[in-house]
Order: C-alpha cells, then sequence, then structure tokens
C-alpha cells in the first residue's frame, strides 16, 4: 500500500521538480488564504485573546471540573457499551450460524433491523422507554439511554464482524474438531470462537473508535454530561471562550480514537506476522466494509 | 391509532433527511475525490494535507462537527452560508458539517480503489506519455469509481443515519421530529417503530441496489 501509489508518477525530473515546486506553492497560497481568513475573523470575534485559551494551560480547575470527569464518563460509556456488545454480538453471529434455519432468520432479522437504524434513534427510544417503563433516576437515564442505543447498534455490527472471523477460520479446524468427535457446540465454543476472537481484535478495537465516537450523541440530545457536552459549562464560565473549548474537546477526542486506530493497526500487523495464529485476521477496515444492510456476507468474502 | 399523527409532517422531515442526504452526498464526493486526488499526487505538502485531513477530522466524533459548525461558526464567527432565515442556515450548516466528515471517508474508499488498479496499466499509461493528471483521470480514477461502488455505498448509508445527528443544531429532520413526537404523545412503541422502519425504508434499498449496481459495473480481473 505504500509503495502503489509512487507508481503513479515518475521520480521527478528537473521539468516535474519545478511543476511541484509551482504546485507546492499555489497549495501554501491557498492554505495560506484559508488560514489568514481563519485567523482574521477569529480576532475579529476576540477569540483569539490569550485569556480565552489560558485555563487549559494554567488553570488546573477547568481540568478537574469540567474535562476529566466528561472524559471519565466518555470512557465509562464506551466502556460499557462494548462490553455488553461483545458477549450480545458474539451470540448474534453464532446464530446467524446456526444449522436451525428458525435460529439463523431471527438472528438475522435482529442484525439487520438494528443495523440499518441510526443510533440516535435507538438511543432517544431507549431513553422515553426507560422513563417510562423503569424508575431509573432522571440523572443515570442519560448514561442507560446512552450504553443501550450503543449496544444494540454495536452488538449487530460486532454480530457481523464475528460471523467474518468464524468464516475467516481454515475450514481445517472444523474438520480436525469433527474428527476427534467434538460436538457442534464444542467446536464452536473450544476451536472457533477462541480463534476468532483473537482474530478480531483490530476490528474490535477499530469499533472502539466508532462507539466512543457515538457517545457524542448523548451529550447533544439526551444530557449525558461526556466531553461534547462539557463545552457549554466551560465556554459559560470561561468567558464565552467557545472555540477554544471546541478545539480542546476535538483534539482529546482525536488524540483518544488516534491511540485506538494506531493500535488497532498494530494489532494486526502482528497478529498477521504472528507464527501461532491460524493466519485469519479480520482486519479494522472490515468493520466499514460490514456497514451495509441488506448485503450477506459468502464464506469468501471473510478472508479480507 | 394513528390520529395522532395529523399535526405532525412526518413526511416532510423524511424529505429533510433525504435532502440532507443527497447534497451531502454530492459534496463529499466532490469533496472526496480531490482529497483522493491530494493523497496519491507526487506533490509531497499535498499529501501531507491530505492525510493530516482524513486522519483527524476521522477521529472527531460527528455530533463535535455539527455541534461545531452552529455554535462555533455560526453563533461566534458570523459564517451564515449566504442565508437570512435561521433554518436555512442550520440546514446549510449541517450539510458542511455533514460533507466535511463524510469526505474523509469517501476519500479512504477511493484510495483503497486505487490500489486496485494493475500497475501495468498505469505504468502502460506513463510509457504512452500521460502525465500525473491524465493519469488519474482516464486510466485510474474510472476504474477506482467502479470497483468501489460497494464501499461507496457503506459511506452513503452511514451518510443516511448520520443525518439524523443534524437533529442536535435543531434542523428538523426525522428524529428531531421523533424527540418531539416522544415528548407530545404516549405513543412511543408506535412512534419508534414509524420512525424505525421510515429508516430501513431509506437505508435497505440503497444497500440492496447499490451491491447490485457494484457487481454489475466491477471490472472483472
Amino acid at each position: 500500500m505504500k509503495t502503489k501509489p509512487t507508481v503513479l508518477y515518475d521520480v521527478p525530473g528537473p521539468r516535474a521538480r519545478r511543476r511541484n515546486l509551482l504546485w507546492t506553492l499555489l497549495f501554501l497560497v491557498a492554505i495560506a488564504a484559508v488560514v489568514w481568513w481563519v485567523v482574521v475573523s477569529l480576532a475579529d470575534k476576540n477569540q483569539l485573546e490569550w485569556t480565552k485559551w489560558e485555563p487549559f494551560f494554567t488553570d488546573g480547575r477547568v481540568w478537574d471540573t469540567y474535562i476529566l470527569p466528561a472524559l471519565k464518563n466518555t470512557v465509562i460509556a464506551a466502556g460499557l457499551a462494548m462490553v455488553i456488545a461483545l458477549p450480545l454480538g458474539a451470540l448474534l453471529g453464532v446464530s446467524r450460524l446456526s444449522d436451525h434455519r428458525s435460529v439463523r432468520v431471527v438472528a438475522g432479522t435482529v442484525v439487520e433491523f438494528f443495523r440499518a437504524i441510526p443510533v440516535l434513534i435507538l438511543m432517544l427510544f431507549a431513553n422515553a422507554a426507560y422513563s417510562e417503563f423503569t424508575d431509573i433516576s432522571p440523572e443515570t437515564r442519560p448514561l442507560y439511554a446512552v450504553v443501550t442505543g450503543l449496544v444494540l447498534y454495536n452488538a449487530s455490527v460486532l454480530a457481523e464482524v464475528v460471523r467474518a472471523g468464524i468464516l475467516a477460520l481454515p475450514t481445517g479446524q472444523t474438520d480436525a474438531a469433527k474428527a476427534i468427535g467434538m460436538r457442534k457446540g464444542q467446536t464452536m465454543t473450544y476451536v472457533l470462537l477462541p480463534q476468532s476472537v483473537t482474530a478480531m481484535l483490530p476490528a474490535l478495537v477499530s469499533q472502539l473508535v466508532v462507539i466512543v465516537k457515538d457517545t457524542a450523541l448523548g451529550g447533544a440530545l439526551l444530557g449525558f454530561s461526556e466531553l461534547l457536552a462539557s463545552v457549554r459549562p466551560m465556554s459559560a464560565n470561561y468567558g464565552a471562550n467557545t472555540i477554544a473549548c471546541f478545539t480542546v474537546v476535538a483534539v482529546l477526542f482525536v488524540l483518544l480514537n488516534f491511540a485506538l486506530t494506531t493500535f488497532a493497526a498494530w494489532l494486526e500487523g502482528r497478529l498477521r506476522r504472528g507464527k501461532r495464529s491460524t493466519g485469519a485476521v479480520v482486519g479494522a477496515d472490515a468493520v466499514d466494509d460490514l456497514a451495509r444492510p441488506g448485503e450477506h456476507l459468502g464464506p469468501t468474502d471473510g478472508t479480507k | 391509532m394513528f390520529d395522532f399523527l395529523q399535526g405532525y409532517d412526518l413526511l416532510g422531515a423524511f424529505w429533510v433527511t433525504v435532502q440532507l442526504t443527497v447534497y451531502s452526498a454530492v459534496g463529499s464526493l466532490v469533496w472526496g475525490t480531490l482529497l483522493a486526488a491530494m493523497r496519491v499526487s507526487p506533490v509531497p505538502l499535498m499529501r501531507g494535507f491530505g492525510s493530516v485531513y482524513v486522519n483527524v477530522v476521522r477521529n472527531i466524533p460527528l455530533t463535535v462537527i455539527i455541534v461545531f459548525t452552529s455554535l462555533g461558526l455560526f453563533q461566534t464567527l458570523g459564517v451564515d452560508m449566504g442565508a437570512d432565515r435561521f433554518t436555512t442556515i442550520n440546514f446549510r450548516l449541517a450539510v458542511l458539517g455533514l460533507t466535511a466528515y463524510t469526505s474523509a471517508f469517501v476519500c479512504e474508499a477511493l484510495r483503497s480503489g486505487i490500489n486496485t488498479v494493475p500497475l501495468g496499466q498505469v505504468e502502460a499509461a506513463r510509457a504512452i506519455g500521460l502525465n500525473f493528471p491524465q493519469v488519474l483521470r482516464l486510466i485510474v480514477l474510472p476504474q477506482a469509481f467502479r470497483s468501489v461502488v460497494g464501499p461507496l455505498a457503506n459511506v452513503l448509508i452511514a451518510l443516511t443515519k448520520n443525518t439524523t445527528v443534524a437533529a442536535a443544531i435543531g434542523v428538523a429532520e426525522a428524529a428531531l421530529l421523533m424527540r418531539e413526537m416522544i415528548e407530545n404523545e404516549a405513543q412511543l412503541i408506535l412512534i419508534s417503530t414509524i420512525f424505525a422502519f421510515g429508516f430501513i425504508c431509506l437505508t435497505l434499498p440503497t444497500g440492496l441496489f447499490l451491491g447490485w449496481v457494484a457487481k454489475k459495473v466491477a471490472v472483472k480481473r
């Protein structure tokens, strides 16, 4: 992947180098114009004053009161959603591979249904359902709603990942398990699932990025006090520094997710190189490929 | 049973959802293609810009981007996208945010499509004297587009579902109407079913149709 794009052009000669330089300069001018416009409009609205940015560097209270608790909530919601969605997704994924048609159809319907619906709709439903049918206190309800929405959606995505992971295993694994007299359930629980979990790890970690990002929905629409929701009280208390607050929050999200993405890529490389694995890896980009409702994975699609 | 639907513009809300999807889809296809071209271009600065853009934007939640367009761009910096009515401004800001976000994914899909074009073709194209823009425009991108219809369909479906985020800045689309209806009516299950059904009607046929198109146009190798 790294060497391929370079085949699109030659090693630049003198003329190409001059042309590239010209393009670089033009592009620099374009970027400079945009940056200039941003800086001017920021300065115009007094968003560049040091007092608006200072709290994030010198004042520990803004971190203690707003950002760190909010970051904690984001991580808690994402972690909970992942931990609950994973077994649920494994169950659904395995059910979709069942020998019994009825089980397959039911699991398939559930998976396709929840994958086709926006997470926000699921969260809104969960929020209303908890307030109507349970007595969960209004303070904790947003967390429950966010986690429920995330679980319903991500369990169905993870179900497809699990299915792809199991299908990606070499068929010899099942044959060998049959040969030593294992039953279907034993083959699945002792042979296939443990190996597919290893194969899926990169896809799981990269799905965590999606979950972390989706927690922000709860902050914007359900009153869940996560990172995005901390922008309003922060800018209210530190002198209308909206831009500064958004920048800090966005940087935190980027750092958190970039760490996860890098980790997933590293894990994928490590698993692919590993000598003891079966060679089956469901890569980090598999989750995107599985995102289309209505399309069914054949056994050959899982070997990416 | 469906009496309570009177007084709510259900079709109108879903129509806004569709409009958001279409405008953002066109916008992100254009901007995403440009980004992909930058990412494979011979100019290092453009490559750097492309990869920084994609990696940063992909890792910011869409909700943060959308809320920023309203609180940051509009209310703080006064960017009104050339509109004077509040609803139009929010709609355009939402399209801007959705486009900025989705084009990162379009770019990545296209780039993987560019990688599927065999080296020999590019070498042949260069051998007959085509330069980089010509190679990209005449040889590589047409084939790349045909091979990424499937992944682009995923992006489009994700975009359709992501338009609900525009509810965060008060764009009158499906999710906002659903929230309003849940607050006013005691028909939770029925309301949710209607909206779930609405989104399934939007995403499922798109997925099936584009899946069929993808098989049809894929370059057989």
